[in-house]
């Protein structure tokens, strides 16, 4: 870390950044439809004519294969902006309510309205998408903000600082790099809403800062999202799609990815068999030497993840895979079977390239298995059983679900994205990021006419009986009550 | 008091395994819990209005019991899953979001000394609730309330001041536990000019709206009035006749007004009036009687604006009015404040009603009237800024104590092929294509012809 007056300036130049930002909020240039729009498509404009540079950048950072990056993260964020162009008017819309008798004669209405100046605080793992989709919500509710982009992930972070400087309003939207210095000067700020995606540790300390101000928080956070795997299943197919939501999305470095598999003990073999088949077939016999197989972050994270391979408790147990590859910052696809719930790789989220299998006696026990760990991102069920599948569902507390499939939960926009418990709070994608980063303000409008007299003091049997009537909404009590009965 | 520290972890493992039963699941459990409470509320009718009277001096009112009723009607319709629609590619898909509800939420209310009479409800409350372990009431102070934030909760659900939000929400942070905040502010009063009649039913509603929740002690409680200085006078003479028509002149044979709730409060409600400048801006009343704890209607004309009495939130019956050139100013006076939980506009210029909606931040507005908008349960009622964040009532309080989970169920076919490694150009071609629903450029590519046709792709 730098010494002492490079974090004061670091401090000076942040709070400057909230004030500049503070005082172009307030004079309502981010509220007009205009302005939303144009940033909107310059938002648009910048994925589309950049794609090979951002496909550069997401490969110099993660050495991420194009049809990942491209998929995930390119077409994310340009279908999230062409979405919220398309849907803006129709989001921004106020909604009307009835009103009870209690207040007739009125009108209600439910006005969006922005938040004011808001921080987005991203990842590494998808750091053009996480960055980015928030900010789409962010601008579309007509607020001001500053993105901090993860230093971890720098070809991105510089990218997107240079693109987002030069093709979208500087005055209203700024991109601030840095690390731990910049996003502690950051936090001291005081914002309309903080966006933050990454681990709970970090959710805490962030959550604890926004205590000061009274600023409500989304936090994207992870966990170990278990995929429980019953028998009379299509398991070929079963083992591609975890395959594809594991290995294919990253190296398993991201929130949502299977994080370990839950299965009967006589299926387990058949289990492994498909998922050793598949991965082959995918990333050929050796995959440290495939293209299409993200490397490890940086050495931090490799060492983290070997160091659960190399747990005495899970010596035996790796039935595939196990390579690596330290130059190249490379594990390979891993299976371990049958391991021990006190070993490491059973107690912290994985975020890589490993995949443990726990076996049950009767497949019905994964759901008590599930409940005795915190509340994870995403929970997964490959099954044909009716009765299973609901219990499942009714049973397991997570974020969000999804049965015969890993993780395309994420791709609809009408299903709202965020966690529960330990996994995080609040949610977006779609319309829900436009609630995000909204006030959603009721206004009540009445007239004049029809003043009851009976709210009024001094107060008397009479009108007590009355209010209560009309409290009730029950006529024939209102009735009553007026005539004196 | 019931609970005690000690019993405190035994009660909140008590409450973890009733929920982890999924007995608190079913809606006949929480029609049953429902349906109590409002048998709670008619058997017990006449000791609540006693233990408000005795807390606070208050008069009765059938609010809790009106959330019930709809809660009990809509509570089915609110539990069940939600079908979204979907446009991606992906076939047989269905997707849904289901109510998941927390299991175990603290709802703190701000410490007030109970009354014996306010004991002895609670514990019939409770005892009344079909599964008492599932349902609990604690009491006590501070220091029992530290003692509970310190435990893992779900949820916690506060209502009270900012100061003690923070404190609730940075204990909250440590278990990444989601806060419902419903703080305060000075809420104001926007009073533009009008004839007549009208402006009688406005100076009512104003009236009513400041000393009839509580005497002022109340969240969404009128704190002060902005009006244009030519207009002062009469809207002072109006208030002080609706004063005395509504409460009466003498501070000790006041009438259908709630009394302070204690010392405390009534010494800072004092406090307010002593500051340089603030006496003096008295126009009327400003008589207290500390024995029955009780302040008359207190009207102030332009107290001093650094004064504590327009820096903080009254929490009395104490109302400052403030006048302005033009009424126009009111929208950057309150901008430059905290934003205040709601704005009462009594206006019918059109213009500044959309100015009022446009260019100020607050919990809620309502035109024409005051704190009416609580009994609406179709409008949700919550604060912004430092007036708090989350909101409630009608389904809204359902689903704040609620998580939507998002849930997508597929079938095993059909199967997307390019979505595995290994990855190609022809793959990535495909999923471009099939991304963009261009089915045309499917079938180019599909057919071996789409390099013949495809545009030089260049930035």
């Amino acid at each position: 870390m730098a010494p002492g007056p490079v974090v004061d300036r670091t401090a000076q130049n942040v709070e400057r950044v909230s004030q500049d930002l503070r005082s172009v909020y307030s004079s309502g240039k981010t509220k007009s439809v205009e302005w939303r729009v144009s940033q909107l498509k310059s938002l648009l404009r910048i994925t589309t004519h950049y794609e090979k540079d951002i496909l550069e950048a997401l490969r110099s950072d993660l050495n991420k294969p194009e049809l990942e990056a491209f998929s995930h993260e390119v077409y994310g964020v340009s279908s999230s902006c062409e979405l919220a162009l398309k849907e803006l008017h129709r989001w921004m819309m106020p909604e009307k309510v009835k009103t009870s008798m209690i207040n007739f004669p009125s009108t209600g209405e439910i006005v969006s309205e922005p938040l004011g100046v808001v921080l987005v605080i991203s990842t590494w793992n998808y750091p053009f998408k996480l960055s980015l989709d928030p900010v789409i919500g962010a601008i579309a509710a007509g607020n001001a903000v500053v993105l901090k982009p993860s230093e971890v992930a720098p070809a991105t972070s510089s990218l997107m600082s240079n693109l987002l400087g030069e093709y979208m309003d500087p005055s209203a939207v700024k991109v601030v790099e840095g690390g731990v210095p910049e996003t502690t000067a950051l936090l001291e700020q005081k914002w309309d809403k903080i966006f933050y995606t990454g681990n709970s540790k970090i959710g805490r300390i962030i959550l604890t800062a926004a205590a000061k101000h009274l600023t409500p928080v989304v936090l994207e956070l992870g966990g170990k999202c278990p995929v429980v795997v019953d028998s009379n299943i299509d398991l070929k197919v079963a083992a591609r799609r975890i395959i594809s939501g594991k290995w294919a999305c990253n190296s398993g470095q991201t929130c949502v990815s299977p994080d370990y598999i839950v299965t009967t003990k006589e299926y387990a073999l058949k289990l492994v068999d498909a998922l050793s088949c598949e991965l082959e077939n995918f990333y050929g016999k050796d995959p440290l030497l495939s293209n299409d197989l993200s490397s490890i972050i940086n050495s931090r994270h490799f060492d983290r993840l070997t160091k659960l391979l190399d747990d005495e408790k899970v010596s035996g147990k790796v039935v595939i895979g196990g390579q690596r590859d330290r130059d190249k910052l490379k594990i390979a696809p891993t299976v371990l079977l049958d391991v021990s719930q006190d070993s490491l790789v059973m107690n912290e989220e994985i975020f890589g390239p490993l995949l443990p299998i726990v076996t049950v006696a009767k497949i019905e026990e994964s759901i008590g298995l599930i409940n005795t760990k915190e509340k994870p991102l995403a929970a997964y069920m490959f099954t044909n059983d009716k009765k299973l599948k609901e219990e499942f569902i009714r049973s397991v507390s997570a974020g969000g679900m999804c049965i015969n499939e890993i993780a395309l939960h994420l791709a609809e926009h009408t299903l709202p994205f965020g966690g529960v418990g330990e996994s995080g709070m609040g949610a977006y994608h779609g319309k829900f990021s436009f609630d995000a980063f909204s006030h959603k303000k009721p206004v009540l409008q009445r007239g004049f006419n029809g003043d009851v007299a009976a709210r009024y003091p001094p107060y008397t049997p009479w009108k007590l009986k009355f209010l209560k009537a009309m409290l009730s909404g029950n006529i024939l009590s209102i009735l009553r009550a007026l005539i004196g009965w | 008091m019931e609970e005690g520290f000690e019993g405190l972890s035994q009660s909140l493992s008590g409450l973890k395994r009733t929920f982890r039963s999924g007995k608190t699941r079913g809606v006949e459990w929480r029609k049953a819990q429902l349906r109590a409470l409002l048998k709670f509320l008619a058997e017990n009718e006449a000791q609540i209005f006693e233990a408000l009277k005795q807390d606070l001096g208050k008069h009765p009112i059938g609010v809790v019991k009106k959330s019930a009723d709809h809660a009990l009607l809509h509570i089915q319709k609110w539990m069940a899953p939600k079908r979204a629609n979907y446009h991606y590619f992906c076939f047989h898909q269905e997707l849904k979001y289901c109510q998941n509800h927390w299991a175990l939420y603290l709802y703190l209310d701000p410490g007030i000394s109970p009354s014996h009479q306010h004991a002895r409800l609670c514990l019939n409350a409770q005892s009344l609730f079909i599964w008492t372990s599932a349902v609990k009431v604690i009491e006590g102070g501070s220091d029992v309330a530290e003692q509970l934030l310190q435990q893992r909760w779900d949820k916690i659900f506060f209502t009270g001041s900012p100061r003690v939000g923070r404190i609730i929400m940075s204990a909250a942070a440590k278990h990444l536990t989601p806060v419902t905040l419903e703080l305060g502010g000075k809420c104001p009063v926007i009073l533009d000019s009008f004839s007549g009649s009208d402006f009688k039913v406005a100076v009512k509603r104003i009236a009513g709206g400041k000393w009839g929740p509580c005497a002022g002690q109340a969240c969404i409680g009128i704190d002060y009035v902005l009006v244009q200085q030519n207009l002062a006078p009469v809207l002072v003479e109006s208030l002080k006749s609706c004063i005395k028509k509504f409460y009466g002149e003498n501070v000790k044979t006041l009438q259908s007004i709630c009394r302070i709730v204690n010392k405390h409060h009534f010494d800072r409600i004092r406090n307010l009036l002593e500051e340089p400048g603030v006496a003096a801006s008295i126009v009327y009343g400003g008589s207290m009687d500390q024995d029955n704890l009780m302040i008359e209607p207190t009207i102030l004309l332009d107290p001093p604006l650094d004064a504590q009495i327009m820096t903080e939130e009254i929490f009395g019956p104490l109302l400052p009015i403030v006048t302005l050139d033009k009424i126009e100013e009111s929208i950057d006076f309150i901008n430059e404040r905290p934003k205040p939980l709601a704005i009462y506009a009594f206006t019918k210029n059109k213009k500044l009603k959309d100015q009022i909606l446009q260019e100020t931040s607050s919990g809620s507005v309502t035109f024409n009237d005051a704190i009416i908008q609580f009994i609406c349960d179709t409008l949700p009622f919550g604060g912004i800024g430092q007036s708090g964040f989350g909101r409630y009532h009608g389904k809204y309080s359902f689903d704040t104590f609620s998580h939507e989970k998002a849930v997508l169920h597929r079938t095993f076919f059909p199967e997307f092929e390019p979505r595995y490694p290994p990855w190609n150009d022809f793959k990535l071609d495909f999923i471009r294509l099939a991304y963009n629903l261009d089915y045309v450029g499917l079938l180019l590519l599909l057919l071996g012809l789409r390099r013949i046709f495809t545009p030089n792709r260049s930035r």
